[in-house]
């Protein structure tokens, strides 16, 4: 019974204690930031095979993203579904659960926010907080059902949030192209968001950069001092000890789902109420798969999603203006977050660059419970 | 019980598949067909999850070790311009990223669940990276007609006239489930998947046994990979291997991990998906083409919450050995 064994979950926010295989706190920060410059070192040697000296390159990818006031409000604004998505994956993870289903439920959020953004007639600000709202719901929804099998019937929600990703890609592209479309045009798209329901931008400043900053501080609070937080933490660390204490685990498991979907769907809303003002089919896929990168390389700390989302918002804005100047094809980019990912979630630097034994290790596998 | 209940399900299909043969013998050829071409990526990709999971490793990579070797195999056939030299490089390609879930998961014991997941964000950067398009195929995987076999009514031209992928997958199955449960190797493999420290005792390298099988069920990924993009496709594009790792994993576990079980499970699959877009292709039924194209996710879903719990997966699937 693994679960009997001490745990090996070791995501850089227990006790600070090399002695006892714990990772001390300037690692936990040192191993994020050295991955990614191998994994940029490894990119640019990608980009040398293609006959473009690699400096140049990474230069034209930071200078469009950081150098100008659009480009940083490009970076705010792809940054912001990035920081709800790597938040969903961190509670999922706290929790023991894997959700890799964050693509979806960012899916359904947004076309919900979209839905009631264009339909409802209501005043400005409460519209907005509404069309919210049905994102909220719809990614909590969504969730849920991977929750609901998990909690109760011991399903892996490996397998259903990944199932669930591809009918939510399938049914937003069906509701954007008949029931939600916009008339009179031959795009899958629903017609615009009403502007009492759009969000604005403060100076160069999107209210939903904000918004998220807020709830990534809001969920570090949650997680470390609330007795829900504690009881999130309690079952996926041991779920075992967490029944022993008392903790409802089956009930526990499926709120800690619903809230990583209601977490996704806000990113959605907020991309479509914020950024885009109509859903598009296909408009923001990629976005759930980065929440994974994110969240592994923030150690699962909500927190530190927030620079970890803004690094992988850069480089996804300077991607297109690096094809535009130098011919690279921007999915370098996907090879550079592949490479950290690698980096920071294999033991590869903590066990040869810091000579830690056993290195820093995420643990979510639970078997299939099948 | 389990068994009984799988053959009335077959005893219902073979019933109706006849039925349906002598109402309508070209539709239900080709929808047969259809099902069969649906089923054998998923029953290739089926086989890796359960020679890894028996042997104690849970394989969430096996979509990105299918998109990596059908990438591979693809482009490895259009510029050497031969097709068995691009199967094997499909191969090869899998094998590689066999022995990298390996080494994750049983070298420096990582969680598996993450290091598989590294495995399919890897594959779909590179590959999408490394696309080019122009390329075609030198050829296209040969069809053979079993002599007299293929004569046969109804399953003579579903069954025995196929690409060789085909019959490759189907005699796969048959030496797998074999090996798995009547030689040495098969013994070992479940020993160390169910009950390691036991094993360990017996004299048998866990973690050696481990690697091993890890990295050569991902030669069958390469296969799955190749079947795709050189017998299935004949071409290659980004992501085209649409989450058909993950419902094998599903797969595997409605087959209870054994390979004709497992077959049987992938060719439901298949029939489901054949029958449903017949109908819809007919327009018996008016259901938008996004409904069809879930069907096979929302199945995944309700068959994996019905077999919950009746089925047992290898006791040690999913935790790394250590000696104590």
């Amino acid at each position: 019974m693994s679960d009997l064994q001490p745990s090996q979950t070791d995501l850089g926010f227990s006790d600070p204690d090399p002695a006892r295989g714990h990772t001390p706190r300037w690692q936990a920060i040192a191993i994020p930031i050295v991955s990614v410059l191998i994994a940029f070192a490894l990119g640019g040697v990608l980009i040398w095979f293609q006959g473009v000296n690699p400096f140049t390159a990474y230069k034209v990818l930071f200078e469009s993203a950081l150098g100008s006031s659009e480009g940083l409000l490009r970076v705010m604004q792809k940054s912001t579904p990035l920081i709800f998505t790597g938040l969903a994956v961190v509670v999922g993870l706290r929790a023991g659960l894997f959700n890799i289903g964050a693509q979806g439920q960012l899916l359904v959020g947004a076309i919900a926010a979209a839905w009631a953004g264009y339909s409802l007639d209501l005043p400005p600000v409460i519209h907005t907080l509404v069309a919210i709202g049905f994102g909220v719901v719809a990614g909590a929804i969504w969730a849920s059902i991977a929750g609901v099998l998990r909690a109760y019937r011991g399903v892996s929600e490996v397998i259903t949030t990944i199932m669930l990703n591809s009918i939510a890609i399938a049914l937003v592209d069906y509701l954007a192209s008949k029931p939600f479309k916009e008339p009179d045009q031959p795009l899958s798209r629903t017609p615009l968001v009403a502007e009492s329901a759009q969000m604005p931008t403060i100076g160069i400043i999107p209210t939903g950069f904000l918004i998220s900053m807020i709830f990534a501080i809001f969920f570090g609070w949650f997680l470390l001092r609330t007795t829900q937080g504690f009881r999130f933490n309690t079952v996926g660390l041991n779920s075992n000890a967490a029944r022993y204490a008392g903790i409802g685990v089956a009930g526990t498991i499926f709120l800690a789902m619903a809230v990583s979907g209601a977490l996704a769907g806000i990113g959605g809303a907020v991309e479509t109420l914020g950024v885009t003002y109509r859903f598009e089919a296909a408009f923001n896929l990629g976005l759930g798969f980065d929440g994974i990168t994110i969240a592994l390389l923030a150690r699962a700390n909500p927190i530190a999603t927030i620079p970890a989302a803004i690094l992988v918002g850069v480089l996804r804005t300077g991607a297109a203006s690096l094809q535009f100047e130098t011919g690279i094809q921007p999915e370098v980019v996907d090879v550079i977050l592949a490479l950290t990912l690698l980096f920071v979630a294999a033991p590869i630097v903590s066990k040869y660059i810091f000579r830690r034994r056993g290195g820093m290790q995420t643990s979510v596998t639970k078997g299939w419970g099948a | 019980m389990k068994a009984r209940w799988a053959y009335s399900i077959l005893a219902v299909i073979m019933v109706g598949v006849i039925w349906s043969y002598t109402v309508d013998e070209i539709r239900t050829t080709s929808v047969l067909s259809f099902s069969l071409r649906y089923a054998i990526p998923l029953i290739l990709a089926a086989m890796v999850g359960i020679v890894c999971e028996r042997t104690g490793v849970i394989n969430i990579g096996i979509e990105g070790q299918l998109l990596m070797s059908a990438f591979a195999g693809f482009f490895g056939a259009a510029i050497t311009g031969n097709l068995l030299l691009g199967t094997l490089i499909g191969i090869g390609t899998g094998m590689i990223m066999g022995a990298f879930l390996a080494v994750g998961a049983v070298t420096w014991k990582m969680d598996q669940i993450i290091a598989g997941t590294i495995i399919n964000i890897i594959a779909a950067g590179l590959t999408s990276f490394f696309y080019a398009q122009g390329y075609t195929l030198p050829a296209s995987v040969p069809i053979i007609a079993i002599p007299y076999l293929s004569d046969l009514p109804l399953v003579g031209p579903v069954l025995f006239d196929n690409g060789l992928f085909t019959y490759g997958a189907i005699v796969v199955v048959l030496v797998l489930q074999f090996l798995l449960f009547r030689t040495v190797w098969g013994l070992r493999t479940r020993a160390v998947g169910e009950k390691p420290s036991a094993a360990d005792t017996s004299g048998i390298g866990v973690n050696k046994m481990r690697f091993l099988n890890v990295t050569l069920a991902g030669g069958l990924a390469g296969m799955a990979g190749a079947y795709l993009s050189l017998e299935a496709a004949g071409t290659f594009e980004r992501g085209f291997t649409a989450g058909r790792g993950f419902t094998a994993l599903a797969i595997m576990i409605f087959g209870a991990w054994n390979p004709i079980g497992a077959m049987g499970a992938a060719m439901f699959f298949g029939l489901t998906q054949g029958v449903a877009s017949q109908l819809q292709a007919d327009e018996v039924v008016a259901i938008p083409q996004q409904f069809i194209n879930m069907l096979p996710y929302v199945l995944t879903i309700v068959l994996l919450a019905i077999v919950a719990g009746r089925v047992k997966p290898p006791a040690a699937a999913g935790r790394p050995y250590e000696k104590d």
